[in-house]
């Protein structure tokens, strides 16, 4: 990754351009969520060991698995980071020192870490493991960047409501890597600063036990007046963040690491989110001058989406328009299907791995990375021993079925829901 | 055999509270200013706090003032900060509480001489991340309120840094940059007229599991504030703290008469002289509950915060 700034890209427009391609950053709740996002085109993933991370209830790689990781990860030139971003309490801290020179032993390239004294044993440590400071920390100004960068981090995960003003600013001030959310779901609150969970449910939010009671109803008491008994409850629960349609934007302003927020969620929605974001990135720096939004991106990542989407902070702080009052919508119509795992040119047969039931007639679509894409109407089914099948019901299991169009091993089918 | 006396501290909205409430028996006072500090319970100008920092200094006793200056802190405020410290040193203000790194550079920086407090709310939660901000010139480490009797115990035998607990009052659960409230107003396009704007009113939520807790929320220049159901209240228990050695006992006054807070002090102030004066035969007074007791919300509990809760993540 590259430190310099945009204004090596400044042309004669007066628009800023920039040389340096931004790094993807893949969120990988598991083994194979790492493989899709690696093989759909991001440039770093980060994920969760055993101890020290945020999401409690992921699967959570062991060490033997980041290596596979690594490994795996290597192959694609894209590097491993591990969440390690709680706010620890004093008997978290006994075994802090091997867990981090365990994961600089099996090859991660760097931490996110909130904490200070994380951060500071890591440096100690693992001097080969990078240490970037969690968005935890709710950073937002140029000199507390300043401060990390002196206790020598490369790298700053900015607070979610930073602008792309307040950004600007911090790449004038400060010559240090910035990584920024650019999709995904997010906090309301400022992260870090919100102890809901222990309130509600004895359950410690900052050290991995989060159960987004923001996204719960309440009703609003106004001098002792319910504010309203009918309709829509009050929520904190924000809309998920999604940039792919203001892209220059974020490159220009010098952002060196574009995040995907999601560990707990699907290969289906990590592969298709990475897949947009790549394309779209590439297609930048292929002719920043000429670049245009395709609207097949913003369509993909519709289809992997959970809920409406907004852009955050980066423009404005978010309003009424932005929070999800009433039930929380499923935004897509399509389902994951299968993976494919083999394709046979001569017979034009593909064998795909159930993930969700289909049948003959239904409609779906292929896509792989770089966006192939195409639909078809589900033709006859056979097991794997060659037996006709009138549905693909298990879970894992092989399926083989004729595609109008040559597939690669890792390529996605979707199914529409609700059709056939 | 004597002990080092605990410092009681409590939150003050305005010069008439600090001090009504230096009298009941504080002994340092934390005042501050919205555009620098989060969730004070009211607004000092520099003026006011160099009078608070005069009438400190005129009680029978050593009286401190400390200033808020937790806010989470963006770059505009970045070039506020020198000239802001600056003042309050030479106002003669002993400490600030802070819990963004861009103050304490700005306070090595431009005012050596005021002490630092290092208060990040819910994530202050270990000895060591004390310890780190210590050896980079904080003296005081305030603990989160999710931590617990044990943990808090622990705390002295690991840092040399002041240890600062709440015992009293609502604590914050949930701060947000966005403006909540308005939103569900705007949303609800029931915006217009001043009564339902969120700074004024008394505003709390209700959840349907939960119809005995009312967690009162607040909006301000600083975004939205939600604060707990419960207020903490460790005066029966106090003894423990006591002799964790804990330095400070910090009083939240915030959303509360000065008639109550004025209790509230003063039922600590004697637990605390009581306990000092003769340890081995201290023992808790009911009348000091009672008193507490007679002034508290009856929606609000009276309770142990995370003293003695069991935690699970």
């Amino acid at each position: 990754m590259s430190n310099t700034t945009s204004e090596t890209g400044r042309k004669l427009t007066g628009k800023r351009f920039r040389l340096d391609r931004p790094e993807l950053l893949a969120p990988a709740g598991n083994l194979e969520k790492l493989k899709f996002a690696v093989h759909y085109g991001a440039d770093a993933v980060y994920i969760g060991g055993q101890k020290y991370g945020l999401r409690s209830n992921a699967d959570n790689f062991s060490f033997e698995e980041m290596r596979e990781g690594v490994e795996f990860a290597a192959k694609y030139g894209a590097k491993v980071f591990v969440a390690t971003n709680i706010y620890a309490h004093n008997e978290d801290i006994e075994g802090l020192e091997e867990y981090l020179k365990n994961l600089e032993e099996v090859g991660i390239a760097a931490i996110i870490a909130a904490d200070p004294i994380i951060v500071e044993t890591a440096l100690r440590v693992a001097p080969k493991l990078e240490v970037h400071l969690s968005t935890q920390q709710s950073t937002l100004n140029w000199q507390a960047v300043k401060f990390w960068k002196d206790e020598g981090l490369p790298r700053v995960v900015l607070a979610r409501e930073a602008s792309l003003e307040e950004i600007a600013e911090i790449k004038e001030h400060v010559d240090i890597e910035i990584e920024a959310f650019i999709h995904g779901a997010m906090c309301s609150s400022f992260s870090g600063r919100c102890v809901l969970s222990n309130h509600f449910t004895d359950r410690d939010s900052n050290r991995g036990g989060c159960c987004q009671s923001c996204r719960w109803k309440y009703d609003l008491f106004i001098d002792a007046e319910q504010f309203e008994d009918n309709g829509e409850q009050f929520t904190m629960g924000s809309k998920d963040l999604c940039m792919i349609e203001h892209l220059p934007d974020l490159i220009e302003v010098g952002i060196d690491s574009f995040k995907i927020e999601g560990r707990m969620k699907s290969i289906h929605y990590v592969a298709t989110v990475v897949n947009a974001y790549r394309q779209a990135i590439d297609s930048y720096f292929e002719d920043p001058e000429n670049y245009k939004l395709k609207p097949e991106w913003l369509e993909e990542i519709n289809k992997a989406a959970n809920r409406p989407l907004n852009t955050g902070f980066f423009y404005d702080t978010p309003g009424a328009e932005d929070h999800i009052y009433g039930p929380e919508d499923k935004g897509s119509p399509y389902d994951f299907a299968g993976i494919v795992l083999d394709y046979d040119a001569e017979t034009g047969i593909a064998t795909i791995q159930q993930r969700n039931h289909f049948k003959p007639g239904q409609e779906v679509e292929f896509v792989g990375p770089g966006g192939t894409f195409f639909k078809q109407i589900v033709g006859e089914l056979a097991d794997k021993e060659g037996n006709k099948l009138d549905a693909a019901r298990h879970p894992l299991q092989e399926i083989h079925m004729a595609v109008e169009q040559p597939v690669k091993r890792m390529d996605m089918m979707r199914k529409r829901i609700g059709k056939g | 055999m004597t002990v080092k006396k605990p410092e009681l501290l409590v939150t003050a909205s305005n010069l008439e509270e600090l001090q009504r409430l230096i009298a009941a028996g504080a002994d340092a006072v934390l005042i501050g200013d919205s555009r620098f500090g989060t969730r004070v319970p009211g607004e000092f100008t520099l003026g006011q706090m160099a009078e608070a920092v005069s009438i400190a200094k005129q009680a029978d006793r050593d009286v401190r003032i400390y200033v808020a200056m937790n806010n989470i802190v963006d770059n505009k405020m970045v070039d506020e900060l020198p000239a802001y410290v600056t003042e309050l040193e030479r106002i003669g203000v002993d400490a600030v509480a802070f819990g963004d790194p861009a103050v304490l550079m700005a306070v090595r920086a431009n005012a050596p001489k005021l002490k630092l407090h290092w208060n990040a709310e819910m994530t202050s939660t270990n000895h060591d991340t004390a310890n780190f901000w210590g050896r980079r010139g904080a003296t005081r480490f305030v603990c989160a309120r999710e931590l617990n009797m044990e943990q808090i115990a622990g705390m002295k035998a690991k840092t040399n840094l002041e240890v600062q607990v709440q015992v009293h009052g609502m604590t914050n659960i949930y701060h947000s940059k966005r403006s909540l409230v308005q939103s569900y107003m705007d949303f609800k396009k029931l915006a217009e007229g001043a009564g339902a704007t969120g700074d004024e009113a008394d505003m709390y939520l209700m959840e349907a599991d939960r119809p005995d807790e009312r967690y009162p929320i607040f909006e301000d220049s600083n975004g939205t504030h939600i604060m707990s159901a419960d207020d903490v209240c460790m005066i029966e228990n106090l003894q423990e703290l006591m002799e964790a050695n804990i330095d400070s006992f910090k009083i939240e006054g915030l959303l509360k008469s000065v008639e109550y807070n004025e209790t509230v002090v003063r039922a600590y102030r004697a637990a605390i002289d009581a306990y000092c004066k003769a340890p081995d035969h201290y023992r808790f007074q009911d009348e000091w509950l009672e008193a507490i007791q007679a002034k508290q919300d009856p929606n609000r509990e009276l309770s142990y915060g995370f003293f003695y809760k069991e935690q699970v993540y």
